[in-house]
């Protein structure tokens, strides 16, 4: 793949390597899906050791997200912060997690607390450490304490071997560090495909937006790739914990690695699902060819690609980044699943690509994407129309351990705090943040891996920038709190919701802040107009937000979900949630575990960890209806610049809305008019929401909801309790 | 490159091929266990699927490199790599590779030429062709 060769002297790694345990367990099968059994790990005490999964726990927390809540739950207090010792990761995967037949059925679930939200964040990711690590025994991995000098914890899930070791040699930087534990421990070629890691980078230790790198091995590349636990700082936590790496090795993997109950059917569903996107996804997405990029072009069109921090929805030179230009730097004809069996292979990497900035400069490597969320975010949104100035920046971003997203949104409202003069040059130690200012992002990325100058600042994320601004440079606390795009600490993904009621519900009720896994309405809400009224968004944002947790729950990706749909599929009753797909997941969910699951119950399943998930958020001080209001640049314009861009647009809302004649007003005027209205009808959106959800008006679960949906645990009931009085 | 050569036209439909691959390989006759499959055409006539060894998406399809093409040119599947995904089935743009119900892995033709001894009209032939 011309790519410039790392070399690793395996032997002179594992010189400096000091055992600190060594522990070894029974190897078991497999049954119906689960294990029965989740591993807790403590780098602390060096403890390690088996918990067993009662059926109680499989039947209230189903599996993924939802096992690694409850564990986190139990090893917390209400006090617990990110940096406490006490605080997990936990990485989970859930029943379906792991099969080989449905595309996109690899994915991990990772749960912790988040240094930017302080309450639990959860992160769906690919690579193979989450299927690996449930052949290798175990439903989940709880990883606790804080080591003291730098460690590596392996599973080797064929001897049923764990040990945690001191690792002292080993680079810090995924890129490499992934390649390094290929080379320790993989015997032969074929092995490298049988290791998973997981770690972070030195990003990830001076910021609090770190991410965690899951990889695997690419036989034809021959590069360890990279796939993102991005959301939240995770990867800050790992680094915090002295962790430079959890690798899991497994070989072995069949068709029947979950001991499915009906394997002929799951067989035939996976099928049926491959033929159906080998037939029309170059017709509709497009993600074999070039993955979620190709949403570029129709965000652009649709005045939702967010740019220059969500001022606007679209810009002159976006198609210089749209999918086509990426089109031309990635690497084709490759089955770019991040696990196998997903056909719909939308991970794609450009190869033998020139670094032209950093301590990597003039190396080429393979770069994992971008992602539209990369492009939108460290791209249209910080003025970047240079699609290999965003491809360095997607490659240190992952290297480093740091969120492409929240990097994206919390640059963007550093270059809108330059434009403001909030900035100046210094104040960012000579760093210049004009729009589109590639090799000074890039700069201010490499200051954050080194830990210095005005990096250090940026890496606290947005909501701490804000203050940080307020104080030292006497910032507007208004037009901070308006144009830092983070709600609950998490920066915003990259979709401009301002036109969308339901979508800036979907974003700022999200639990574990505005990520876009939760609810995703703008093409429902705003352009098909198929949820006019507060009912109808209120039953799309129980709906959704419960039928995306399932995915959470089972180890599942949402892309084939939706992102192909059956040719039929808009002549069916309800085409926004693509029925014959959902049905699919109810198929292969009884065909794998023996279950006799319906649609209606696979929401309760989602429900009872999503409450679970709310409360906890309640124990942790959080999770208010204060949390759940979005900075008004979601919502609206905010300035004059923004209103007079589509004037004709805001001025008819404020005729046929608002029912206000914006004859003879200024702007300014109509601006302050149309805030109002829209901040009142955010309102009236989360009583209506809350209300559907079986929440109080002031978003608390009653009682009464967690015990009609078999969540009516005590400790659940007491912490809500405590809310209600 | 070695494949077996089909001739519609010469096909009466005895299925005396798929038999005969459906014993070779699975020990039992069932039409759907053969890597050959003799479809009965609307307006008459019989059409044999079966792996011309030349489309190959299947192997650049396969996430585990299971499939590959051997000395001969034909397209092979090793067992122990295969993780029965079936992206290869889907991939095929002549349905010849197959999955069958109660079969963990996908399965194809290898041109071994059971079958051609069986035909009584000479509708399939193993061929050589550089």
């Amino acid at each position: 793949m011309n790519n410039t060769k790392i070399h690793t002297d395996v032997d002179a790694l594992k010189a400096r390597h000091v055992l600190l345990k060594e522990f070894r367990y029974e190897l078991r099968p497999v049954v119906r899906g689960y294990n029965m059994r989740t591993l807790y790990v403590n780098v602390s005490s060096n403890e390690i050791r088996e918990k067993p999964v009662s059926e109680e726990m499989k039947q209230k927390f189903t599996g993924g997200k939802g096992f690694g809540l409850k564990l986190l739950w139990d090893a917390i207090s209400d006090t617990t912060r990110w940096n406490d010792p006490e605080n997990e990761i936990n990485i989970a995967m859930g029943p379906i997690c792991g099969n080989t037949n449905y595309p996109g059925s690899g994915k991990s679930l990772v749960v912790s607390i988040s240094p930017l939200t302080d309450i639990p964040i959860d992160s769906n990711v690919g690579g193979y450490f989450g299927p690996y690590l449930k052949f290798s025994g175990f439903d989940a991995i709880e990883i606790q304490g804080k080591a003291e000098r730098d460690v590596i914890v392996y599973i080797d899930g064929n001897q049923g071997l764990i040990q945690i070791f001191e690792a002292p040699a080993e680079a810090v930087d995924s890129h490499i560090l992934a390649e390094q534990m290929v080379e320790l421990f993989a015997d032969n070629d074929l092995e490298k495909m049988h290791i998973s890691a997981v770690s972070a980078g030195r990003g990830a230790e001076h910021a609090l937006i770190g991410c965690l790198n899951f990889s695997f091995y690419d036989r034809r590349r021959k590069v360890a790739r990279l796939k993102q636990a991005g959301r939240g700082g995770i990867g800050t936590v790992l680094r915090d914990k002295k962790i430079k790496a959890v690798v899991v090795k497994y070989s072995g993997l069949s068709g029947k690695s979950n001991d499915p109950a009906d394997l002929d059917t799951l067989q035939r569903t996976g099928l049926k699902l491959h033929k159906e996107i080998i037939a029309l996804d170059d017709q509709q997405c497009r993600m074999r060819q070039i993955g979620t990029a190709h949403l570029v072009e129709i965000m652009d069109e649709y005045d939702l690609l967010p740019t220059h921090n969500f001022k606007f929805g679209r810009h002159a030179d976006s198609p210089k980044i749209n999918s086509h230009a990426f089109y031309e730097l990635v690497t084709h004809g490759l089955p770019d699943g991040c696990w196998f069996g997903c056909t719909m292979a939308c991970a794609k990497a450009a190869d033998g690509f020139e670094l032209v900035t950093g301590p990597y400069q003039g190396q080429r490597v393979t770069v994992d994407g971008p992602e539209y969320e990369t492009v939108g975010g460290c791209g249209s949104n910080v003025g970047i129309f240079n699609p290999r100035a965003i491809m360095e920046i997607n490659f240190y971003c992952d290297t480093y351990g740091l969120d492409t997203i929240s990097f994206g949104t919390m640059t963007a409202f550093i270059m809108e705090c330059w434009e403001k003069g909030v900035l100046n040059a210094e104040r960012t130690g000579g760093l210049d943040f004009t729009w589109g200012n590639w090799r000074d992002t890039l700069e201010m990325m490499h200051q954050i891996a080194r830990g210095e100058g005005f990096g250090l600042i940026a890496g606290l994320g947005t909501r701490k920038m804000k203050e940080y601004f307020i104080d030292h440079f006497d910032a507007d606390p208004q037009l901070m709190q308006d144009i830092g795009c983070e709600c609950k600490g998490l920066e915003y993904s990259q979709y401009v919701s301002k036109e969308s009621l339901a979508q800036q519900g979907g974003y700022s009720m999200a639990l574990k802040g505005p990520q876009h896994d939760e609810a995703w309405l703008i093409f429902m809400d705003m352009v098909n107009n198929q949820i006019p009224t507060f009912t109808d968004k209120a039953e799309a944002l129980h709906y959704f937000p419960m039928f995306r947790t399932w995915f959470g729950l089972q180890g599942l990706c949402k892309l084939p979900w939706n992102d192909v749909e059956p040719a039929n599929n808009a002549q069916t009753d309800e085409p926004a949630k693509v029925p014959e797909h959902v049905q699919n997941y109810v198929d292969i969910y009884n065909a794998i575990t023996g279950g006799n699951l319906n649609k209606k119950e696979l929401i309760l399943q989602s429900e009872r960890v999503y409450n679970f998930q709310k409360v906890l958020c309640m124990r942790l001080g959080r999770g208010r209806r204060s949390d759940d209001i979005p900075p008004f640049r979601m919502m609206g314009p905010v300035t004059v610049e923004e209103y007079e861009s589509r004037q004709d647009r805001y001025d008819q809302q404020l005729r046929e809305k608002v029912g206000v004649d914006p004859a003879g007003k200024s702007s300014e005027e109509k601006l302050r008019i149309l805030r109002h209205y829209r901040e009142e009808q955010y309102q009236h959106l989360l009583n209506a929401v809350y209300k559907r959800k079986g929440w109080t008006s002031e978003g608390v679960p009653t009682p009464e909801h967690l015990r009609k949906i078999g969540m009516d645990l005590p400790e659940v009931l007491a912490v809500v309790e405590r809310h209600l009085r | 490159m070695k494949y077996l050569k089909t001739y519609d036209e010469k096909c009466i439909g005895c299925n005396q091929c798929m038999t005969a691959c459906s014993m070779a390989f699975f020990k039992e006759d069932i039409p759907a266990k053969s890597a050959i499959q003799v479809i009965e055409k609307p307006d008459g006539g019989y059409h044999l699927v079966v792996c011309d060894q030349q489309y190959r998406k299947c192997v650049d399809e396969c996430p585990t490199q299971a499939i590959t093409i051997n000395k001969q040119g034909v397209v092979m599947i090793n067992k122990k790599l295969c993780i029965s995904c079936f992206a290869c089935v889907a991939v095929c743009p002549i349905d010849a590779m197959r999955r069958c119900d109660g079969v963990l892995n996908p399965f194809k033709c290898v041109a071994c030429g059971v079958c051609v001894k069986g035909c009584p009209t000479q509708a399939i032939e193993i061929v050589t062709e550089e």
